[in-house]
């Protein structure tokens, strides 16, 4: 479609004789929700950082906004993912900076901002994932929940166009991984971004897909919405939605 | 920077350690020479190199004068019999100098800061990978081997040689301490034994080794930390290793450069 942001073609990635991504082919269009589903080593994650250029897939081509980013030199790359936002499945804080440093960090390497207009872009952010209290500790003294929504905070400081999630609830009770998927919801309207969320959590993925595939053993196996896959008579699908063991 | 990949399993066997060992040299030359590139191209990350110098140098100047002071102290009481035996006491401070300014002060210097430090980025470095911290800063347009690589070598490349001149006069202060307590020697006489036996070219060759010193204890604990791998077994192991190679690699060095200065000053 001529308005894919995304759009990935062919991508083939083996870790020495295990094939993790098959042939993949996927397009997210702008300003849309499109969420990646499966199973736990399915390679979602491997897209993702593929994508990234986090690592280099053997065969298949990507382009972003048209730009065949595993073309670009390093420099090149880098001007791009200035404008992408990555949530990592652990966070991923820097331990050794509190939560300002963690989210002044990007903003002073790439922008040319005084230190009120930081200060400002902290605390607004801050807001956003209702976290203003915890502004001055550490890492290591916040929650799980609390990690995942300072590592969200520091991904959209930048005002990102795309946005990338890696497990976004993964580890968190059913309350907080809720919230999470909400506010993942709300700050994609808020800030007009397009997403990407990689996860295998079913009620994150109703609250946040627009559009969901469904990865297993390297390939996609369902692309479509979240109701046409809770219907699918497929019994490989049918057990990731059932409460039952369906063989 | 791809790097050749050591291999990782429960048991090891000799063919597997000595493919790790020639894995781990070529993957050392490789990132050596990543650093010395980075090195050279801006930013050039000054207020992290003295951050770095500050909790990596400064804070092991407690563990360090401790050594020092007992280097000399020991090797005073140690020597002063046979020194006596041979009539030769009055050479004691000139003697206790050259061998701590030679060889002692630059070698355990450099051991004890490898035990602390090395260890120490191989565990910092290795618990932001697994932790994908470094993963965080690549995709964030931020190049994480010139903000943390770089900038730990360059500072333990030039916190060690200040922290071996300071250790070669804390060890002459322990030295002149244990004489005082055995021998009443007076400072001025001690100070004058000790300018007497040692030229500059003494002290040259000693404190320039330890520039190359720093540079093996930061490339080591930051390679084998930004290559770990195994969740936290691998960063104790990124740890313990950091230690054991760049203390067998200071070794090694120090033989072959005890060998070229003696070579290129064969007064001295």
């Amino acid at each position: 479609m001529a308005n894919d942001l995304i759009k990935i073609s062919n991508l083939s990635k083996r870790f020495d004789k295990l094939v993790v991504l098959d042939d993949v082919s996927l397009s997210v269009t702008q300003g849309e929700n499109l969420v990646v589903f499966g199973q736990s080593g399915t390679g979602k994650s491997v897209l993702l950082k593929c994508f990234i250029g986090l690592l280099k897939p053997e065969k298949g081509e990507i382009l972003y906004k048209n730009q065949k980013l595993l073309d670009l030199t390093i420099k090149e790359l880098n001007e791009i993912r200035k404008k992408l936002g990555f949530l990592f499945q652990g966070a991923a804080l820097y331990d050794s900076m509190s939560v300002r440093e963690n989210l002044e960090f990007p903003l002073k390497r790439h922008f040319d901002l005084s230190q009120t207009e930081v200060d400002e872009k902290v605390s607004s952010t801050l807001s956003l994932v209702s976290l203003e209290g915890a502004i001055d500790k550490m890492p290591s003294e916040l929650s799980g929940g609390m990690k995942k929504r300072i590592g969200l905070a520091r991904a959209i400081i930048t005002d990102p166009e795309l946005m990338l999630y890696d497990e976004p609830t993964t580890g968190l009770d059913p309350i907080t991984a809720k919230e999470i998927s909400k506010l993942i919801l709300d700050l994609q309207k808020k800030l007009s971004m397009t997403s990407m969320v990689v996860t295998h959590d079913l009620i994150c993925a109703k609250i946040i897909a627009d559009r969901a595939i469904f990865l297993s053993n390297g390939k996609i196996v369902f692309e479509g919405n979240i109701e046409e896959l809770s219907k699918s008579n497929d019994p490989f699908l049918m057990n990731f939605y059932s409460d039952e063991l369906i063989d | 920077m791809k790097l050749p990949k050591t291999r990782y399993k429960k048991k090891y066997t000799v063919d597997d350690l000595i493919y790790n060992f020639f894995a781990n040299i070529s993957g050392l030359t490789i990132f050596s020479f990543q650093f010395i590139k980075s090195l050279i191209v801006p930013p050039y990350e000054i207020k992290e190199i003295k951050k770095h110098m500050d909790e990596l140098g400064v804070k092991t100047f407690p563990i360090v004068s401790l050594t020092g002071i007992v280097i000399g102290i020991v090797l005073t009481l140690q020597s002063m019999p046979i020194m006596e035996k041979f009539g030769a006491s009055d050479f004691l401070p000139g003697m206790v100098a050259i061998s701590v300014i030679r060889e002692l002060g630059p070698m355990i210097t450099a051991l004890i800061f490898a035990g602390r430090v090395s260890s120490g980025i191989g565990a910092e470095l290795g618990s932001m990978r697994v932790t994908e911290q470094i993963d965080a800063m690549e995709v964030s347009a931020i190049n994480p081997f010139k903000y943390l690589v770089v900038t730990r070598v360059t500072a333990t490349t030039l916190i060690l040689p200040i922290l071996t001149i300071y250790v070669i006069f804390i060890a002459l202060f322990g030295s002149y301490f244990s004489l005082i307590l055995s021998e009443n020697m007076s400072f001025q006489y001690f100070t004058d034994t000790v300018l007497k036996a040692i030229k500059f070219g003494d002290f040259v060759p000693g404190v320039a080794k330890t520039i190359l010193f720093g540079y093996i204890i930061g490339i080591v604990g930051a390679y084998k930390g930004y290559t770990a791998e195994g969740g936290t077994e691998g960063v104790g192991k990124a740890s313990t290793s950091s230690v054991v190679y760049a203390s067998v690699l200071l070794l090694l060095v120090d033989v072959a450069l005890v060998k070229i200065t003696l070579v290129l000053w064969p007064t001295i």
